[in-house]
């Protein structure tokens, strides 16, 4: 079963930046792309469990803070040579209100 | 400005004319209008890897070394299939055989050599081709459709590859030679039938001793006759027997030729303003046909049409490393047996390897090597050298010691390493990984191998041993050394960037990946950091520092630890605290219950494992300046006691290093600037492996530079002595604005100054004029910096980033 949750506005986020939100037990990066998008993916590098929140946004990746393994926003995946694989969220954003929703 | 311009014309569009071309680019970008005549109608290319193309290692568009746009973009007139028919030398124009005209002020003659066509009864018939141009290689390609034999004329090294192209497209290849073995120019008789026996085994055939009298067939070549009365049939005739210097158009006009086009020292032929350069010239009666020499020729000649000085032209020395159907052979010098010259000879039939050195005078003047390179290297040093080696020559015969020669042997320790053996000691990239990238999945540049095994990607301490590996293992793969950008993101370098900056007034990291052509819109993290600071480096009054294109720590003002906490170094300057500052950071570390606190190696004290909702509280209640021990900024000025306390000291270390830190602090660098100042020479701040070490004498203070003490140890150098604090001050103010405007960003001052060398610091800074000029930009600089804890304290559309988003609620409906 899926829920739907409303966790930030667009204002809360800075572009290319990120803010997290811990749903059960499970942290959560919410990242703002340059492109107006919103992607949503667990908080923890599938590498050495690095914060994901805390790197740096290129296009629709984030590279991991601690070893720079270059992480895509939309699959999840870890670019090559690098394997491996984060839990990615559906969002959705009303651009009215600006509310930014998180499936999980 | 046009006007003033001088015309210059290059006769030839091949290596050697235009990497002259791309040299005096390099050197005097706007001193010449460029026009350039290449018969063939291609851009400029590698004939060198013509037989790979036929081998299929590599397609046509591989091989191109400047592709059109390199003309248009460097304002280059280019005419391809145009032959120069005549130099008109007193008007000082040249015409083609199109009719184009182009006026010279200065001419290179880079005609190159044409095949040596063998005057044999049949040459004109169809199917009889030599092996030179694009245009040869395409035939072969097409009979090899059609037709099943070929025949190639010519034992030498030309021949063979011509040979194995030909094998490789799957036709039957026999190869004649005159003389009794193979490559007889470039390996000796043993070599070479070690070479023959290779070749035969995947399935060339040779005829020696073999002189051809005709060229059978009607129309088309059918075979050839030799002068013994034997016969060998063939549907494809090729003749590779030699090359000849290309004169023609130069006897013509007048200019002095022997076999090739004499020149001088200088490229300078026998007429004013006439040079020639590369495999059409003759310089001290020796015509040249590698690209050593020839690379050699076109860079001296580079430099003086670019008016920069330059030594002459004096000869080469050259060796062959050459890569023969997969067998690698080597000759250097004069390795044949002669008068006067004995040698040692080790040959191992079961390994497949030889190796002959060969002395004279105690002096090794030449060797052979086969099957096994990795000495060659070493052994065409010592020949260029003209060391002795008398009492040594066994142990160079049974492999070169580096004590011996006085330099390490890299490449055989290289190849010695076992495949497991961690190369990349930061991304646990082992030698085999590397080996692998190279052979099996064709990388052949250190940065696509970085992007691939991550080898070489963090610290960058291994890349010597990454591209030791590339010689290594790509052999004659690796041509021309791509150029690199400073990521995979351009292929531009700093130089090229922070002109283009500047040139075009960029003012955003967008802005410049834009306009100068990024691959990837947005960058990665080795680039946006560095545009960041280049920018902010060139404007620092215009320029709004970008924080998402700084990297973690820079961002949070923090280093982020393995768990993903922080840690926290206030700033104590010059290492000297008080009491009732230490109370402070105890009950900080106390209340937050900060799980270690410890001393840092530069005289301060650091609170590990803070979370980050905690960063901006702790900040508040230190209420001390951040100590900047996460950037590429100042981080430390390490002191001694000096004169305050110590016995020895001759001044006040601990004040001058006060009034360094206070001075310098939150200045943005290429990368972390790490200061001392000793009290006296016996150095206890340890000055001499500091970016900038001060060491006060007796009367004055000495001032050292570019010194590291991380990856590689690296000990400074002085750059002058003075006698006061404020000549420190200046020296050093200046010292780091001209590293911070001329170093590539991550480059701490040890490698720029390895790279510019110190005689350029020394020189930049020997005016006082210019020091005080730099110093007025760092002062102007450091004049608009602001504590960055103080201002994420007080605002809050910065403090939120520290914080967790608020909560989740069910969406409405």
């Amino acid at each position: 079963m899926t829920t739907k949750l409303l966790v930030a506005n667009l204002s809360d986020i800075d572009v290319l930046g990120s803010r997290t939100i811990k749903i059960q037990n499970t942290e959560i990066a919410v990242f703002r792309l340059t492109d107006g998008s919103v992607l949503a993916v667990e908080n923890k590098c599938p590498h050495k469990g690095g914060v994901l929140s805390e790197g740096m946004v290129c296009g629709t990746a984030v590279h991991c803070p601690l070893h720079d393994w270059k992480i895509d926003l939309r699959s999840g995946r870890a670019q090559e040579p690098d394997e491996g694989c984060v839990t990615t969220f559906e969002t959705e954003i009303d651009r009215e209100s600006g509310s930014i929703y998180v499936t999980i | 400005m046009t006007a003033t311009k001088k015309k210059l014309v290059l006769i030839g569009n091949g290596m050697a004319g235009v990497r002259a071309i791309e040299h005096l680019l390099k050197l005097s970008p706007e001193s010449y209008d460029i026009t350039i005549f290449g018969a063939e109608p291609h851009p400029n290319y590698n004939r060198i890897m013509l037989s790979s193309v036929l081998a299929g290692g590599a397609d046509m568009q591989e091989i191109i070394i400047n592709d059109w746009s390199w003309y248009i973009e460097n304002n280059i007139t280019l005419h391809t299939g145009h032959k120069i028919t005549n130099i008109d030398t007193e008007r000082k124009k040249v015409t083609s055989h199109l009719g184009i005209e182009a006026a010279y002020d200065a001419l290179i003659i880079a005609t190159g050599s044409n095949p040596f066509m063998l005057p044999l009864p049949g040459a004109d018939k169809e199917g009889v081709i030599a092996f030179r141009d694009i245009h040869d290689c395409e035939v072969m390609m097409d009979t090899a459709k059609k037709y099943k034999k070929a025949v190639v004329i010519g034992g030498g090294l030309l021949g063979l590859e011509a040979a194995r192209g030909l094998l490789h497209l799957g036709m039957e290849v026999n190869v004649v030679h005159i003389h009794s073995y193979l490559m007889e120019r470039q390996l000796d008789e043993a070599a070479s039938k070690m070479l023959q026996r290779e070749l035969e085994a995947q399935g060339m055939q040779f005829l020696l001793k073999k002189s051809t009298a005709a060229i059978k067939g009607k129309r088309r070549a059918s075979g050839l006759a030799f002068t013994d009365g034997t016969e060998v049939d063939g549907d494809l005739v090729v003749m590779a027997v030699g090359i000849r210097p290309n004169i023609e158009l130069a006897r013509a006009a007048g200019i002095d030729v022997n076999r090739g086009i004499v020149i001088d020292d200088f490229m300078r032929t026998s007429l004013p303003d006439i040079y020639a350069v590369g495999e059409c010239a003759e310089h001290r009666g020796i015509a040249y046909g590698l690209v050593a020499p020839l690379y050699e020729q076109g860079a001296v000649l580079a430099k003086l049409l670019a008016g920069v000085e330059t030594a002459g032209y004096t000869g080469s020395v050259t060796s062959t490393k050459l890569k023969v159907s997969g067998v690698d052979v080597f000759s250097a010098g004069r390795f044949g047996d002669s008068p006067g010259t004995r040698s040692l000879k080790l040959q191992d039939d079961l390994a497949g390897t030889y190796k002959k050195i060969v002395i004279q005078d105690g002096k090794l003047v030449g060797a052979v090597l086969f099957g096994d390179t990795s000495d060659g290297a070493e052994l065409f040093a010592s020949i260029k050298k003209g060391e002795s080696v008398a009492g040594r020559e066994k142990e160079i015969l049974l492999g070169i010691s580096s004590e011996l020669l006085g330099q390490s042997s890299g490449s055989s320790r290289l190849e010695a390493m076992a495949e497991d053996e961690i190369i990349c000691g930061c991304n646990g990239v082992s030698k085999g990984t590397i080996a692998d990238a190279i052979t099996n999945k064709g990388y052949n540049t250190v940065s696509s191998i970085k992007s691939c095994t991550k080898a070489s990607a963090s610290c960058g301490g291994c890349k010597p041993l990454v591209e030791g590996l590339l010689n290594l293992y790509s052999g004659d793969s690796i041509g021309e050394p791509v150029k690199e950008g400073i990521c995979g993101c351009t292929t531009l370098n700093r130089d090229e960037i922070v002109e283009g900056i500047t040139k075009m007034r960029l003012m955003s990291t967008n802005e410049v990946m834009n306009v100068l052509g990024w691959h990837n819109p947005e960058g990665c993290t080795k680039c946006r950091p560095a545009l960041n600071y280049y920018l902010g480096m060139l404007y620092p009054e215009e320029y709004v520092d970008e924080k998402e294109s700084r990297i973690t720590n820079e961002r949070y003002h923090a280093n982020i630890q393995k768990d993903g906490t922080f840690s926290v170094v206030p700033r104590i300057y010059g290492g000297v605290t008080s009491p009732a500052d230490l109370k402070k950071i105890a009950e900080v570390a106390e209340k937050f219950e900060v799980p270690m606190v410890k001393f840092t190696g530069g005289q301060r004290l650091d609170l590990l494992g803070v979370k980050k909702e905690d960063l901006p509280k702790i900040w508040a209640e230190l209420d001390m300046p951040s100590g900047h021990a996460y950037g590429k900024t100042l981080r430390t000025v390490k002191t001694c006691v000096g004169n305050t306390f110590c016995r020895f000291g001759t001044q006040d270390s601990i004040g001058m290093g006060i009034r360094m830190e206070k001075a310098f602090e939150r200045l943005n660098a290429p990368a972390k600037v790490k200061l001392a100042v000793s009290g006296c020479p016996r150095n206890c701040a340890e000055s001499t492996i500091k970016d900038l070490g001060v060491i006060a004498i007796d009367g004055g203070w000495e001032l050292h530079v570019g010194g590291n003490g991380g990856i590689k140890v690296r000990a400074t150098e002085l750059l002058t002595i003075v006698k006061t604090e404020d000549e420190v001050m200046e020296w050093s103010s200046s010292f780091l604005q001209l590293y911070r405007e001329q170093a590539q960003w991550n480059e701490r001052t040890a490698q720029w100054i390895e790279r510019v060398g110190l005689d350029y610091v020394k020189k930049a800074l020997e005016k006082q004029e210019d020091r005080l000029a730099l110093t007025a930009r760092i002062e102007k600089t450091l004049s608009l910096t602001t504590d960055p804890w103080k201002q994420i304290i007080q605002t809050d559309e910065l403090r939120k980033n520290f914080e967790q988003l608020s909560g989740a609620q069910p969406a409405q409906i």
